[in-house]
């Protein structure tokens, strides 16, 4: 059996799916930020993935995740300290709660 | 000359009209009247002073050898839109607007002494002076102006002057109407004037009376030759010029706004509607006289124009009931007079003597037809209605009303040595040498004339007493005093040497008396003066047997032809049926109907949407997702 | 061909990413979505070493399995009560969420198998990237070096920082 591409790219699909669906029927925000981080990783996977088979001898798919991984870091840490601040303002981090500045 | 003193002339009535008019409800009716009339004597004097120094200082500005100059004693830039297109407010003597500087203020000063009585307790005193005021004003730089444009501007302000003032008495509805249908008619007309002076000033490439008059030739050079409709683009833009005159001047069949307006306070009708505004389309025919000249197919229409109106308003003033409207209609068949003279004025025919005759006429009928207005509105004053009905053997009671009274109607009915006598027989002078058939038409009017004016004398002095509820006396000295003024004006006028003054393009000009013309007319005006005394001397059958003999006649002439029927029936019939429905229909239903139409879909869209709006995070992802699902999906489908 | 090892360890890793992917989204309790995360995490960075990436997978577990998910673990504890379950699911949300994924995984699915399908049945040879290499091509300025995303990242890095503390200062 050959592992082509697509084994790789069907399971990396799948997590994103379980990203999406996660995003949209969470209501906790944390919740919602992991399933953000899922989708991400997901994608991080198929950069990889189309580096390794498609053009082996360069780094731009593996740059690219990394700096990908940077900025998702750098994303979640925002995100966390915003929910943070949400939190001590509402004791509360759900996000369709969190109704105040739509009126 | 100096430019202060004409600058005073326009700027004490203007600035009157502000100061009345903003601080008018502040003051005391008595204090504002005084003002207002301390205001226009002040006009008055420096007015005549003007005039005077024009007609007899000798200064080189104002005469040559024997002709008299046209002199702009300033002209200001006032509107400069192009380097080419300037609109300039100026003030321009020359003969026929220092006449007028003469009668304007004469006139204005008597209405405006005469109604601290006539108006006096009248609310809305003080708004009534400074309604008199703003006409005042537009009325002298109408007369003063130096271009066509200013005198535009200030014809529509003399417009709406007037409509402010015919409609003073704003609670009662007839006033109201009378003043919407005076300012619709003539407002009407002045888009006539308006396309006219465009048409005009686009061929001549100026505004200025001075550069058209100057070079009439040059103007109908200009237009290379060019017709519309079989007519030259001249004639055309002379007759819409002289459509507006028509409006202002109440020549059929846009007179019938003038009968109307006589719901107006009667010293408003003395000042506006018999002596002043009234006479502006003459005198705009006669400002623009010599491009007439050149194009004489638009003064055979003044000449036609002006003979049907003499002759229907004279036969609709025999039998209206309201004194007013009697006068109403002779002023509309005096105008007629002045109109017909213009038309028949041709430098061959005795130097432009029609022209002379004509404004003679003006300067004459002004003095005894406001005489007749005030003499009119002293007898209303005294027995509270309009109508003759209501009068009768008044002579006993108002002795000095009586007497200016006749002389008035003695004056316009043509007898000498009154006024109206010497200017009239100008004109039928003029007529008969143009024309025999235009004179003897002329003449019967002329007869007319005596005939209507001295039915209303008898009908008023005479006739049978009626009953009494208080006695009638004469009106106090503020009216009576401009009374005895201008019958004496009246009396004495016809003996200017008015050939000295005002003549066309200033040639001194001897006036000479026609013995045949003069003695035919006089004739015919005592034929008309004693017909009327036999019919209307004491109460007798037959006048209603001459009623009943010509029945038709006499219900059509009451009915003034059906003038307002024919309207009516052309405005509400066809115009709004015809064309103002559909449109509205159209507007209604179409334009409204779409952009309802476009506002319902909008709402129901919003309704519909709102819900997208949720303020949820993760419906957004939703929404957007599938977005990019099917755009994905899509590109897919295209690629493979 | 290849071998039964790689095989076996391709199934374990594409089982675990799916599984704990699953697992990730549905359970009710927050931390141990947290920890299901940091699973798939792992299993990430090991299919980084499968593809010889393993610079990336130990970068993957420092960053992303060391920092991440214990920032997510302790805003947490910060945010909830331990044992808490989440609500149940409303069946309107859920019926959302999978509609949404399902359509995901359909339409990208699809386009998967049309596009990429039959393509490159081999896996190219290729040498584990040296770190010499890794370190010359992010501080390079040349072609295919990375300098500048690099500083740009640092800065977005340095301001993630500040922000952080500012947003999340008591005040």
């Amino acid at each position: 059996m050959e592992i082509t591409m697509i084994y790789y790219l069907v399971p990396a699909l799948i997590m994103f799916c379980c990203g999406v669906y996660g995003f949209i029927t969470r209501k906790n925000m944390i919740a919602m930020l992991i399933s953000l981080e899922l989708m991400l990783n997901a994608v991080d996977i198929n950069f990889v993935v189309f580096n390794r088979y498609l053009f082996p001898g360069q780094l731009e798919g593996m740059m690219f995740t990394l700096f990908a991984i940077a900025i998702a870091a750098a994303e979640t840490a925002l995100a966390i300290a915003i929910i943070i601040n949400l939190y001590r303002a509402a004791k509360n981090i759900n996000a369709s709660d969190l109704t105040q500045l739509k009126h | 000359m100096d430019f202060v003193i004409p600058l005073l002339i326009l700027a004490i009535p203007l600035c009157m009209f502000l100061l009345l008019g903003i601080l008018g409800m502040k003051m005391s009716p008595k204090v504002a009247g005084t003002l207002g009339t301390l205001g226009m004597g002040t006009v008055f004097v420096l007015a005549y002073y003007t005039a005077f120094t024009y007609f007899f200082s000798g200064s080189a500005d104002f005469v040559n050898g024997t002709d008299r100059l046209q002199y702009i004693v300033f002209n200001v830039d006032w509107l400069a839109f192009t380097p080419e297109l300037v609109i300039r407010l100026g003030f321009l003597l020359d003969p026929i607007s220092a006449m007028m500087l003469i009668v304007i203020p004469t006139i204005s000063f008597m209405v405006h002494l005469y109604s601290l009585g006539y108006m006096h307790g009248e609310k809305g005193f003080q708004r009534y002076y400074a309604f008199l005021s703003l006409f005042s004003f537009s009325m002298l730089g109408l007369v003063v102006a130096t271009n066509i444009f200013q005198m535009y501007i200030f014809w529509e302000l003399v417009g709406a002057s007037s409509y402010l003032l015919i409609g003073f008495y704003y609670t009662r509805p007839a006033a109201v109407s009378a003043s919407k249908k005076a300012f619709i008619v003539t407002r009407f007309a002045d888009l006539g004037f308006l396309i006219g002076i465009l048409i005009l000033s686009f061929y001549t490439d100026t505004f200025n009376f001075i550069d058209m008059t100057s070079n009439p030739q040059g103007v109908l050079a200009s237009t290379g030759g060019a017709t519309f409709m079989g007519a030259s683009v001249l004639t055309w833009a002379l007759v819409l010029i002289y459509m507006g005159g028509m409006g202002k001047s109440a020549m059929m069949p846009l007179h019938i706004w003038l009968p109307d307006a006589m719901e107006g306070p009667t010293p408003v009708s003395a000042l506006i509607h018999a002596a002043t505004m009234v006479v502006a389309g003459v005198y705009l025919v006669a400002r623009m006289f010599p491009v007439y000249l050149v194009e004489t197919a638009a003064l055979e229409v003044v000449l036609v124009v002006g003979a049907i109106t003499a002759l229907y308003a004279a036969m609709v003033a025999c039998t209206q009931i309201d004194i007013k409207r009697v006068l109403a209609f002779s002023t509309i068949s005096q105008i007629a007079f002045m109109m017909v003279a213009l038309g028949v004025a041709r430098p061959d025919i005795h130097e432009g003597l029609g022209y002379m005759a004509s404004m003679f006429h003006l300067f004459t009928h002004a003095m005894f037809k406001a005489l007749l207005f005030m003499g009119a509105g002293a007898l209303i004053h005294a027995v509270h209605s309009n109508d003759y009905t209501a009068m009768g053997g008044l002579r006993k009671y108002m002795p000095i009303c009586h007497i200016t009274f006749l002389i008035g109607c003695l004056a316009i009915a043509g007898i000498p040595p009154f006024a109206g006598f010497w200017s009239k027989d100008e004109i039928l002078v003029a007529v008969y040498d143009y024309s025999t058939f235009w004179g003897v038409w002329m003449t019967f009017v002329a007869g007319l004339t005596a005939f209507y004016m001295f039915r209303l004398y008898y009908l008023i002095f005479w006739w049978n007493e009626p009953v009494y509820h208080h006695k009638p006396h004469d009106a106090p000295w503020t009216m009576s005093v401009p009374l005895i003024f201008l019958a004496a004006v009246s009396v004495v006028a016809g003996l200017i040497p008015f050939g000295k003054f005002v003549t066309w393009q200033g040639h001194e000009y001897i006036i000479h008396m026609n013995v045949t013309v003069a003695t035919i007319s006089v004739i015919v005006a005592l034929c008309g003066i004693l017909l009327a005394r036999t019919m209307y001397r004491k109460e007798n059958t037959l006048p209603a047997r001459v009623k009943a003999f010509w029945p038709w006649l006499h219900k059509a002439a009451l009915h003034r032809f059906y003038w307002d029927e024919l309207y009516l029936f052309i405005t509400h019939k066809i115009i709004f049926n015809g064309i103002c429905r559909p449109i509205a229909w159209f507007d209604r239903h179409i334009i409204d109907g779409s952009m309802d139409g476009l506002a319902y879909v909008t709402n129901k869209a919003s309704y519909a949407i709102r819900g997208f709006q949720s303020g949820n995070v993760q419906m957004y992802v939703w929404w957007y997702l599938i977005g990019v699902l099917l755009l994905g999906a899509i590109t897919t489908i295209c690629v493979l | 061909m290849d071998s039964v090892g790689s095989i076996i360890m391709y199934l374990v890793i594409a089982l675990s990413i799916i599984v704990f992917s699953v697992l990730t989204v549905t359970t009710r309790k927050i931390l141990r979505a947290a920890t299901y995360l940091l699973f798939t995490l792992f299993a990430t960075a090991a299919l980084y070493f499968k593809l010889d990436y393993e610079f990336l997978g130990a970068v993957q577990i420092a960053v992303y399995a060391g920092g991440i998910v214990v920032l997510f673990v302790f805003s947490i504890l910060l945010t909830s009560h331990p044992g808490n379950n989440s609500e149940r699911l409303v069946s309107k949300k859920r019926v959302l969420g999978l509609t949404a994924a399902v359509a995901t995984f359909a339409v990208a699915g699809w386009a998967l198998l049309h596009r990429c399908g039959a393509a490159l049945a081999q896996l190219p040879e290729m040498s584990n990237p040296s770190m010499h290499k890794i370190g010359e091509a992010l501080m390079g300025t040349g072609e295919y070096q990375y300098l500048l995303p690099f500083e740009a990242v640092s800065v977005l890095l340095l301001a993630c920082i500040i922000g952080g503390v500012v947003v999340a200062r008591k005040r």
